[in-house]
This record gives C-alpha cells, structure tokens and sequence, in this order.
C-alpha cells in the first residue's frame, strides 16, 4: 500500500513540485529568520565580548528612566569621579578607568552632511589609551580640548586624515575639532560592529557627552592576577553601595548582545510574517491540487477499494502523500533559507555599517520547525481532499459514475457563518474591546474571514465568472474557455480565493495607510498655523536636532512673527512614562496649534509649571494646581505644578513644560520649530534666510507646511511599499496555483482536448481556450481581493474614526491596476498549460482514458 | 455453497424515475464452479453481480458469501469482506500504471497486510505464464497480458469468489480465449469459484453453468453449454422479450 503510493506520487513530479512549492516558500521565509537571527546574534555575541575584552567588572548607575529599545534611547546615568577613588582602592583592583561614553556623537562628514548610522551607536567619550582590543593605527590621543581621536570607520566614511579639522554634533551645537590620532581594533578592524566612535579628552567628554563636569557613565575595572571577576564584583558593588549597578565584563556584554538580540525579534517578525502569508495562501493552492489529483485518480482509488482497502488506508495513502510533499519542501525549504538567512545577514552587516559576521549559524530550531510548518501544513491540506478520496465507493472502479455535482448549499452556509464569525471578531478586535489580545482578535477575524469568504466563492463565481466570461466570448474558443472556468465552481473557487487573499491584503492595507494619510495631511493642513518648519528626518532612535540660538536667531529674522521651538523626550509623570514637550514659547505653540485652553491658562509657563491636554488630564485624574513628580532623563526628580488643561487634539498632545527644562531631556537640543510669518512676509524671502541660520546644524533643514506634511505622511509610503512587497509573495504563489490548477485540468481533460482537436480546432484556438479561461479566474480572484480588501480596510478605518482617521480614500487607480495585472497573470499562467495542450498527439489523446 | 442470493429486489430512485433492476433473484453459485451471468442489456446482470459483491446495496431480501451475510454489513465489514473473501476482474484491466505486474499483482495482499503464499504465487504466474513479464508495467504489456495480470491479482489472495466483470470485452478473440481458458483451469484445477457476467456466447460457453436475466429475473439456465445452445437461448429469450414478457 505504502509503496503503491510512493510510486504514483514519483510518476507525478511536476505535480509535486507545483504543489510543493508554495511550501518550500513558507518555510523558506520560517528557516531564513532563524538562520538570520541566529547568525546576526552570534556576530552582536562578538562584538559586545570584544568591547569588554579588557573590562573584569563593569560599574554604572541606574538609568533615570528605563526606555525599551524600541522606544527611543536611554540615558545612561552618571555618577561622580569620588567613586573612581573609592573602587581603586578596593583590594583585588589592578587599575581602574572612569569612561565618560554616550551615545549622540555625530561627526560631520567633508560634504557637510552628518554621518548616519542605522543601528550601530554613535558613541563619543574620553581617550582612555590603548585598552583591550584598541590599536592606534596613526598619531596619538587627544591631549587637548581641541583634539579628538576617530576611529578608522569613521575617519573613512567621513574621509578624514590626521591633522583634519571635523565638526562633531554632541549635546551641544557643533563644536570643530583637530583629529590627532586615528584608532582600530585587532584582527584589522575599523570598528567594532560598525560603532562610530570619537574619543575627546576627558573633561570634554564629560561635558559633550554626559553634560556635567567631573562625573562618568562608567567604570571599567581590571582585575589583579588570581582575582576572580565575581568576586572583586561583589567586593566593588559593596564598597560603592547603594545606586550602583556592578557587573561582570561576561556579564555587560551578554546585556548588551541581549538588548540587541531583542531588536532582531522584529527581524525576525517580519519574516515570519512572510512565512504565514506564504503559507496561509499555500494551503488554497495544496487543497486545490489534492482535490484534482483525488478526482483524477477516482477509478485507482475505487479500485483498491474495491481490493478491501479500508477507508483509514486510502486516507492514509493521501496523507502519505502529502507528508512526502511536505518533506521534500521543507528539505528544499530550509536549504533556501539557509541562503535566504545568509544573503540578510550580509546585506545587514553591510548596512550596520561593516558587521563582522560570525559565520553562518543553522540552529536547531530552524530545522525542527522548517520540518513541522512543513508537515502541518501540508498535511492540513490534505486532509479535505483525503476525506473526500475515502467517500469514493469501490463501485466507481466497475463503472464512470458520474460524481454528482454535490449542491453548494452545505459549503455556502458554513461560509456564511465563518465569515459571520470572522467580521465579529474583527469588528471586536477594531472596537479595542479586547485587551491585550486585539491585535490576535483581528488577526484571526481577518484569517477566519478569508477562509469564509474562500468557502463562498463557489456560489459566487457561478454568477461573476459567467458574467466577466462574456468579455472573451466573441470567438467558439473564448466561449469554450468561459465555459470551462464555470464547469467546476470548487477548483477555480479555490484557485481565485489563493490570488484574493494576496489581493485583498494589499488593497486593505492601501485603503487604511492611503485613508490615514490623506487624514493627517488633511488635519495639518487645516490647524497649524506655521508657514515654514525645520525638521530633519530620523534614521536611528535618537531624533534629529538643531542649535537652540537658531530658535532666537530666527525670531529675529524680519518677516518672521513668531518661532515655536519644540524638544522631546519621554518623562516619568506621577510614576507613569509618557510623552513630553518642552518649547520655546507657549504662546506660539498655543498659536501654531490653534491650542485652547480647557482649564487654567494656557498663555505662560514658569518653571516647575505644566501644561496637559485634556485626554491626559482625565486619565491621570489631574486638574489645575495639583502637583505632580516629574523624573527627566537626566537629574532628579522635580515637582511641577498644573497650571493649564488644553483640549486634546489629533496633532499635539501631553504634558508641555518650558524650554528651560529640556536642559535634562535625553537630547537637549530642539528636534522641530514652527516659524509662523508676519502678515505679507513671503515665504520665498524668508526661507533662505533660515536655511542660512541652519549652516551648522546639518541633521535638520526648514521647508515650507506642504513640504513638511509631504515628508511627514511619506514614511507611510515607505511602510505601504514594503508591505506592497510582502503581499507580491503571496500573489506570486496564487500565480502559481492557477498554472497548476490549469495545467492538472489539461491533463484531466485530454480526451476532450483530443476531440476538440480532431473536429478541427486549431493550435492557437486551443491555446486561446486555455488562455480564457485562466485570464477569467485571475480575474475573479483579483476582483473578489479587491472587493473583500476595500470590505476591510473601510472597516478598520471606520473603526479608527475616533482616532482622527476620517477620510476614506478608495485607491481606484491602483485597483485598475490590480484587476489588469490579474489579466496579464492569468495569460502569463496559461503559457505553460497552453503550449502542453495544444501539443496534445490528438489520436492518443482519444484513446487517452 | 460460495455465494447465495435469496429473493434480491433492487430498486433505483422512487416515484415516476423509479427502476426496477431486480425483481426477486434467487441464485446459488456452488463451490469451485464457473458461472456465466447473461442477458440482453439493462437486464440486470451487472446489478446482480454488484450486489452480489457488496458494491451496491439490495434493496430488500440477503446476500451470502461462503458463511458471511453480506447485506447489513456496514462500510468496515464490506471492506474485510472484499478485502478477505472476493476477487474482482475488470472490462478495463484497471492495473495501477506505476506499479509493475508482480507489484499489481500482490497489491490485495499488501492492502491486506498478509504475505504471500510463495508456492501458491508460483503456481499463479506460472498458470497465467508471465514470469518473464514480472518486472513490467501495464503499459508495457498487450490488453491480454494485462488482464492475464489482473487475473493473476485476483487469484493470488484465493478469495472465495472472483467476480469478473466482462473480462473479455476489451480483448481479441485470441486473447479473450487465453484469458478464459485461464480461468476455467483455476476452477478446474484449483477449485477457484468464479462468476462472470458477460453478453459474448462464446465466452459463458467456458463456465460450467449459465444463468440468464430478463428484466431483473432469471428466466433460464443452462448446464455445460456450448457456443450454440447459448445463442439459441438468447435468441429465445430476445423473442420472449420483444413479444412483450
């Protein structure tokens, strides 16, 4: 029995790797995540345990705020030089060094723009000589406070040579410097990971990087000989006490390589989230296939039926079957993601700015579970169709019983009430109803949704497909091809439903991102009250920022009425993070947003005073006068005072504090302004005036409101592109169904195909037959996607009305193109199919049986 | 007694579209006998030979097979029934294409999970004389080798009946008489149980016994026919028919 199924299934081999294919894809996306993930993992692993190569105990102070990696940058907190004496003399110490290091750095590069980074730090501290892994490769530390040291990544990206002057941007504005020395690391690298580094001296690290004298971020601390680390931790962490963080060099860099590691899971994410669409669609494409293979082997499996095969074993016989096609892609699926993994994990390295790359990694977890989506998949795919080949009574070997087309009644409701179930859940989910769950509750409506509507399809297409087959019945073949394409409602069903939830996907999330942008643009346009804004845009977690004298500067500029500077930055309010605004000047800020006051007044702040908007106001239970604690970045808490409630709105929103106190934002420097012009002041006059100020301040650059709503609503095109790519996988794999769905009803029907040919039809007439009928189910398909993925996003746009997305915009040009490009599919699928049929030898095909 | 029909009425659909396919059949096929089922077209016969089988359900009266009431049994009991105790030989061969003759051959076997009976399986493939032909497969075979093997499949496991259904009718003449001859010898020689239904005079003059069908009953039987006295019957039965009984 076994190895009569093995063998049928190795004379069909095409058909197995059509079928197969959609799961070799799936698993690819599956493997090549955690071959990415545990390759890049590995190379962070490197990286961090190079970096505390020459650290036995690490010493740092607890951070003011806890800020997630995906959140925005942490602060490191700093602590006095008096604990550098205090460790030194702890016993079982053979040197101890004070690090003054942060983040934020930024040089800028000969074309006078600021070296990006995407992901690797930009990290700027003291000189602290040739420690660890550091090699000097030219000059020497810096020794004056007008000297800096680069390392070699930097020095050639920004394409500096000793003896240069650079301009670096820190907490302060742009301060110029004279690179003295030019560092790497053993082993010939020019950095570690792709870290931009720049070492002052110590003093003026202190006051660049951490923003106070004599204190560090950090103690790196070598043991004497036949010291343990451990140990001379717990010594080090008793003699400092209390607000001391004191660890280990293994175990510093095992956190770092940890926080990072986390940020890969969105990697990880992603692909993941490519392996569920590739498989979700997958199974369409294997149920499809299996159902036809079924059907057309009725007569051999009625046979062993009819040879006292048992139900269970022609189940069984099925399901084999799938489990060989399930292992054969995952084996084909896994070998792809090992290159897939590989090729990211390059092409990551490369970007991160030189990630030295620890060797490819297939950890076990790939293969397990490359193997079991394989296998389930496959296998879950099967089990309809394998249900159906054990109902085929053993009669069916003696006689061609024709198999009743079963009425659709049965399939039709069950749909009905699975896409009931599914809009519910949705329309649950969109309520936010649902807690923690929401974004499963959607999902899983969406994903229920589909396979309701999959299950409707046969009672739709008879109707649509007869309808759209008219447009290609001018000539007998294009009627034969219409006719053909409505014979079996349940296959071309199934085969457009696989090309609809490709479809319905990209047109649900073009609706919601093209609906919120024309939103938001919409609401710009409409309240802020600013002819010219300066903004730059933001690569990494920390935002871009400009010299605050541009703010004063720029008041001053004739034609300008008024300059609202906005800093930003997250604050622990009454124990709770939130978002919060520092600016310049409340009244223009009150003016540019057209602000109004709901509750006290919102005209001035002094220090220790705040402003919140009503929203905020409401859930924290706060009014005008009550006091709240307010921990920034930097320094200790302080208590302010509600002076002033203003109503919420779309656009601006949280607690405002003046401008004084962004002194201890995580980034003290303004990251926006809004200029607001003086009545008859042209913006064209203005514009290069500010644009001059701007000179030394290269993250950021002034642009008129249209401009700057442009660039704010087109990071949404960027996601809708990349979304757009994701979903074109699984239109991809639809494509493949139809080939396969085609090319299986060729073989089925080469007796007809035969007959046809023998009255007279030609070559091309069978191809244009063939052709018809494909180009009408990816048509259908993609008309259904269109219809169901405009069904969606309406809904959830609907649903977030209240979130300020009132526009619903229907991107009809894009659908033209949907339903076109499906045209083109369908022809492009039939190619193959096509040329097969019409190369059918038409005597033996009569004889065919 | 190998299989018994006892007062077998079949009916098909109901109302206006009601067909009477059997009207009270009382049949008995004895051990190791060759019996031909005859009669003109929409006589009855296939019905008969299904619901003999356990293909299709009666719709009233009982069907032995050896000891085995057939009707009642439920969809697990037919299967062990067809698996264990009933061959079957087909118009069309229906060998399965990628398996070779000896894999087709010990295909009920394998479904059953049992081993071949080495000796027996020699005296089979000696009997249909395909030894050289073991490794092919059916396309690489003639019709009449291929039902030699379907043959050959259904004698392997001995079951107590072999239902054969037009066996010859996709076959020459030539190849026809060789695969009759065939089964005659498995009935003489082996003690095989056999019936088969069939419309040629010439081949139910190879069993032992013919029964004849005229619209769901039977009307007469012949022992130890010849090519002549089964035409004779069938004309005289044609007559019968075409005067209206």
């Amino acid at each position: 029995m076994l190895r009569a199924t093995l063998k049928s299934l190795l004379a069909r081999k095409v058909r197995l790797v059509l079928s197969g294919l959609a799961v070799v894809l799936g698993v690819m996306f599956v493997s090549g995540a955690f071959v990415l993930t545990d390759t890049l993992g590995r190379s962070f692993d490197t990286v961090f345990s190079d970096a505390y190569a020459g650290t036995d105990v690490g010493v740092s102070a607890k951070p003011k705020i806890d800020v997630s990696e995906m959140e925005g940058m942490e602060v490191a907190a700093t602590f006095p030089a008096s604990a550098l004496e205090k460790v030194r003399e702890v016993p079982g110490v053979a040197s101890a060094t004070g690090l003054a290091m942060a983040d934020g750095a930024r040089v800028i590069g000969s074309n006078g723009k600021v070296l990006t980074s995407v992901g690797p730090p930009q990290l700027g501290s003291n000189w602290a000589g040739e420690t660890g892994q550091l090699e000097l490769r030219e000059g020497r530390g810096p020794t004056a406070d007008t000297e800096v040291a680069v390392n070699a990544g930097v020095a050639k990206a920004a394409k500096l040579a000793v003896g240069d002057r650079v301009g670096v941007l820190t907490l302060q504005p742009k301060r110029d410097f004279t690179v003295v020395g030019i560092f790497g690391y053993s082993g010939d690298r020019d950095s570690l990971g792709g870290a931009q580094e720049v070492a002052f001296t110590e003093p003026v690290a202190q006051e660049l990087m951490l923003g106070q004298p004599g204190v560090f971020s950090e103690l790196s601390v070598k043991a004497a000989d036949g010291v343990a680390p451990a140990e001379l931790r717990d010594d080090i962490a008793a003699a400092l006490g209390d607000g001391y963080v004191v660890k280990t060099g293994e175990q510093l860099s095992d956190d770092a390589a940890a926080g990072l590691k986390e940020g890969l899971a969105f990697f990880n994410n992603i692909l993941l989230g490519f392996a569920g669409v590739a498989l979700f669609v997958g199974i369409f494409l294997i149920l499809n296939t299996f159902s036809i293979i079924v059907a057309q082997r009725t007569r051999e499996l009625a046979l062993l039926r009819a040879m006292g095969a048992g139900r269970r074993q022609v189940i069984g016989s099925v399901l084999v079957e799938a489990v060989a096609i399930g292992l054969v892609a995952s084996v084909l699926g896994l070998g792809a993601g090992i290159g897939v993994g590989a090729l990211l994990a390059y092409v990551f390295g490369q970007t991160a700015g030189g990630l030295q790359l620890a060797g490819l990694g297939v950890p076990p977890a790939a293969v397990i579970s490359s193997f079991a989506v394989g296998l389930i998949v496959t296998v879950i795919a099967a089990v309809l169709p394998a249900m159906r080949a054990a109902r085929i009574p053993p009669i069916a070997a003696m006689q061609d019983v024709a198999t009743p087309d079963r009425p659709l009644t049965k399939i039709s409701v069950a749909g009905a009430v699975v896409t009931a179930v599914g809009g519910t859940l949705m329309a649950l989910g969109l309520s936010g109803n649902t807690g923690d769950n929401t974004l499963l509750t959607i999902l899983g409506g969406v994903l229920l949704s589909f396979v309701g509507v999959a299950l409707l399809t046969p009672l739709i297409s008879r109707p649509v497909v007869g309808l759209l087959g008219r447009l290609f019945s001018w000539s007998v073949p294009g009627k034969l091809g219409r006719l053909n394409s409505g014979r079996n409602p349940r296959r071309t069903a199934i085969t457009a439903a696989a090309l609809m939830v490709g479809i319905a996907l990209v047109t649900g999330v073009t609706v919601i991102l093209d609906s919120a942008k024309s939103s938001i643009s919409a609401l710009a346009e409409d309240t802020i009250q600013a002819e010219l804004v300066i903004s730059g845009a933001q690569t990494g977690a920390r935002p871009p920022s400009f010299d605050p004298a541009v703010l004063d500067q720029a008041a001053e500029l004739p034609g300008v009425a008024m300059v609202a500077g906005l800093y930003g930055d997250r604050a622990v309010v009454g124990g709770k993070q939130g978002w919060i605004t520092a600016t310049s000047s409340v009244p223009a800020l009150r003016e540019i947003y057209r602000a109004s006051p709901t509750a006290g007044s919102i005209d001035s702040l002094g220090p220790n005073q705040l402003l919140v908007d009503s929203g905020t106001a409401k859930d924290r239970g706060l009014s005008v006068g009550d006091t709240v604690p307010v921990q920034l970045s930097r320094g200790d808490a302080r208590t302010y005072t509600v002076t002033g409630i203003y109503a919420e709105s779309q656009l601006f929103g949280g607690f405002v504090v003046p401008a004084s106190a962004a002194a201890d934002f995580a980034v003290p420097q303004p990251t926006q302004a809004y200029l607001k012009l003086a009545p008859g002041a042209s913006v064209d006059q203005v514009m290069p005036q500010v644009e001059t100020l701007l000179a030394d301040s290269p993250e950021v650059s002034v642009a008129d409101r249209a401009d700057f709503i442009e660039q704010q609503t087109s990071q949404l095109d960027g996601l809708l592109t990349m979304i757009q790519i994701l979903l074109a996988l699984a239109i991809v794999i639809a494509v493949l169904g139809i080939v396969n769905t085609l090319a299986l009803s060729v073989l089925e029907r080469t007796r007809e195909l035969g007959l046809l040919r023998a009255i007279g039809l030609r070559r091309g007439q069978t191809m244009r037959m063939i052709t018809v009928e494909a180009v009408v189910i990816s048509v259908f398909g993609a008309l259904l996607g269109v219809a169901v993925g405009t069904g969606l996003g309406a809904a959830v746009v609907r649903a977030l009305r209240e979130d300020g997305i009132t526009d619903l915009v229907v991107p009809w040009g894009q659908m033209g193109v949907f339903l076109g490009l499906a045209a083109v599919v369908g022809v492009v699928a039939a190619v193959l199919p096509a040329i097969r049929a019409a190369r059918l030898n038409v005597l033996g095909a009569i004889a065919h049986e | 007694m190998a299989a018994r029909a006892n007062d077998v009425w079949k009916v098909y659909g109901s109302g206006e579209a009601q067909v009477v396919a059997l009207r009270g059949v009382n049949a008995e096929f004895e051990r190791a006998r060759f019996t031909a089922i005859m009669g003109p077209s929409g006589s009855g016969k296939s019905t008969l030979m299904h619901c003999l089988a356990g293909l299709d359900s009666v719709t009233r009266g009982t069907i032995h097979i050896g000891d085995t009431a057939v009707t009642g049994l439920g969809d697990a009991g037919l299967t062990k029934l067809r698996r264990d105790k009933v061959g079957f030989i087909f118009q069309q061969f229906n060998l399965l294409p990628t398996l070779t003759a000896l894999e087709n051959i010990l295909l009920p076997l394998s479904i059953a999970g049992r081993k071949p009976d080495k000796e027996w399986l020699d005296v089979v493939i000696e009997t249909v004389g395909l030894r050289d032909r073991l490794g092919h497969r059916p396309a690489q075979l003639s019709g009449g080798q291929q039902q030699r093997v379907a043959c050959a499949r259904a004698l392997a496991s001995r079951p107590e009946v072999i239902f054969a259904d037009e066996p010859t009718g996709n076959l020459d003449s030539r190849a026809g008489a060789e695969v009759l001859g065939f089964l005659r010898r498995s009935v003489a020689e082996y003690q095989q149980t056999i019936v088969m239904v069939t419309h040629d005079p010439v081949a139910a003059s190879y069993a032992g016994r013919v029964i004849f069908l005229a619209d769901g009953q039977i009307v007469s039987e012949l022992i130890e026919p010849t090519p002549d006295t089964v035409l004779d019957t069938m004309k005289k039965l044609d007559g019968l028919t075409e005067a209206g009984l």
